[in-house]
């Protein structure tokens, strides 16, 4: 039957014959190589059986590792998320770190700078009440630290201390509204009294004949004996010319009060003001009063020449909140008498600083 | 039966190549009597016998030379296929169609033959047309003339037979 079968199909006879014709030929023939060439095709064909079997085995591999491990993506995923979630807070604390090295770095470069006794601290603690501008710093007087010491920071002065404890004081800032500080114009020398406003400072006692600009840098002029001379309190934001013969100076402070983290505490008293120095201070003060009071009866109305409240305006205190203790400002310029220097020569201003 | 018959006659023209394997032109045969079997039994028995009796004339033959046994088998077993095919499509009765099927046959066959070899590169043939055309004329009478001869040889044997039984008779 096979063979009645297979005789009505001569394209198939003929094809098989063919087909073993050629292997029969194909064993016998070796390739270039010296290979024979029914090796080379029965590998190659063989081969490509070998490659579709293992890319068959693979694919069913690869889907059942792919289930297997879809299985286990979702443990790994919450492990992975909660892993994140620590390297995101050890980042955190690895960026405060670098900010607080920064900042250490800024406070040693400003003691070397200073070349005054300083002790740095650490603030630990803010104000108590909004309304006052303090805060509590790590340092107290078992560091040497004492009252009325100056605060600075790399930006610039901070305040003073007006309480200490054996292991902690109260640092008031320059801005809070009962601080205040001998301050001077930098570019001009033009000095003045700088008090607190609650955010900003302003600028008091500048004559109006001295040149002021928008900008200009206001450092402390070292006459209130609390403050070094010489360092940044802020910049000229806005002058107005108040009723008085004075400038009323609006200054923005250097110092970034809500940011700040270390300070130095200067245990370094102020140099001793010479004899010499006040006298040549007074000359100074009595001349720019002199141009004050010319410029005042030559420009200014009657009206507006009455004299101005020299005392600065200080808040009322309120009900029941103790307030923190007066800075011990210098005087303003129009009160500020040099007094007769002592015999042994000493700085004889006892008076001077004290608002009065 | 009819392959059997086939396979004697392939086996009686391998028998009488043996004995011609002096007549060659230039490395080619003059003549190749088991193609001439091949491509006449094909003929009158059509593609499927033509290509097995092809294919074993071709394997015998090989066998028998000292060349790639296969090579010959294939080039016989297209020629039995195509003969057949032909033979069953066309009438080729006539010797003058006879003859060109030889022809075209022996054409066909050295085509494969030497093709094969020469691709795979285990022979070289220089200038073979002449041979191979001698040759296709060669086959082409020799194969009609036996075509023919095998043909009349039953009449005339019965012819022969009846002339003796009526000289018996007178």
């Amino acid at each position: 039957m096979a063979t009645i079968h297979l005789a009505q199909r001569p394209l198939i006879v003929f094809a098989l014959v063919i087909v073993l014709q050629i292997i029969l030929i194909s064993a016998q023939v070796n390739t270039t190589a010296g290979i024979p060439f029914i090796q080379v095709v029965t590998f190659g064909a063989f081969s490509e059986v070998q490659r579709g079997t293992m890319n068959s085995v693979d694919g069913a591999r690869g889907l059942w590792t792919g289930y297997v491990d879809l299985r286990d993506v979702q443990t790994e995923n919450e492990a992975l998320k909660r892993e994140v979630q620590t390297l995101q807070v050890r980042l955190q604390e690895e960026r405060a770190q670098a900010q607080r090295t920064e900042s250490l770095r800024q406070l040693l470069e400003l003691r070397e700078r200073a070349g005054l006794a300083t002790v740095a601290s650490e603030i630990i603690a803010g104000p108590a009440d909004l309304e006052f501008r303090d805060m509590t710093i790590d340092k107290g007087t078992s560091d040497g630290l004492r009252q009325d010491m100056a605060v600075i920071s790399p930006a610039g002065v901070v305040g003073r201390v007006i309480l200490s404890s054996p292991r902690a004081s109260r640092v008031q800032m320059l801005i809070d509204r009962n601080a205040a500080a001998g301050a001077m114009i930098e570019r001009t020398r033009a000095q003045g009294l700088v008090m607190g406003q609650g955010e900003a400072l302003r600028m008091e006692y500048v004559p109006g004949t001295s040149d002021v600009k928008q900008g200009d840098i206001v450092v402390t002029s070292g006459i209130d004996k609390i403050y070094p001379k010489g360092f940044v309190i802020g910049t000229v934001a806005a002058i107005t010319r108040d009723t008085g013969n004075y400038h009323d100076i609006i200054v923005q402070p250097a110092v970034d009060f809500s940011r700040l983290e270390d300070v130095l505490v200067v245990t370094t008293p102020p140099p001793a003001v010479t004899a010499e120095d006040i006298a040549k201070e007074a000359a100074a003060l009595a001349e720019q009063q002199r141009a004050a009071q010319t410029v005042a009866v030559q420009n200014v109305s009657p009206q507006n020449a009455t004299p101005r409240n020299a005392g600065p305006r200080a808040p009322a205190p309120r009900n029941g909140t103790p307030r923190a203790p007066r800075t011990p400002a210098p005087r303003p310029p129009a009160a500020v008498v040099p007094p007769p220097p002592s015999p042994d020569g000493t700085p004889g201003i006892p008076g001077a600083g004290r608002r009065q | 039966m009819k392959i059997l018959a086939a396979l004697a006659a392939v086996a009686a023209a391998l028998a009488l190549q043996t004995t011609l394997a002096s007549l060659v032109i230039r490395g080619t045969a003059a003549l190749d009597l088991v193609l001439i079997v091949v491509v006449y039994i094909s003929l009158i028995t059509g593609p499927v016998t033509g290509l097995l009796v092809g294919s074993a004339a071709g394997l015998i033959q090989d066998a028998l030379s000292s060349g790639i046994i296969g090579i010959g088998g294939l080039a016989k077993t297209v020629v039995g296929f195509v003969a057949g095919f032909l033979g069953t499509q066309f009438i080729l009765t006539a010797p003058l169609s006879r003859f060109l099927m030889f022809v075209v046959a022996t054409v066909l066959h050295a085509s494969i033959f030497m093709g094969l070899y020469m691709l795979l590169e285990l022979r070289q043939f220089d200038n073979p047309y002449s041979a191979v055309m001698s040759q296709a004329i060669g086959n082409g009478f020799l194969g009609v003339v036996a075509a023919q001869l095998v043909e009349l040889l039953p009449g005339l044997r019965d012819r022969r037979k009846r002339s003796r039984a009526a000289r018996l008779t007178r």
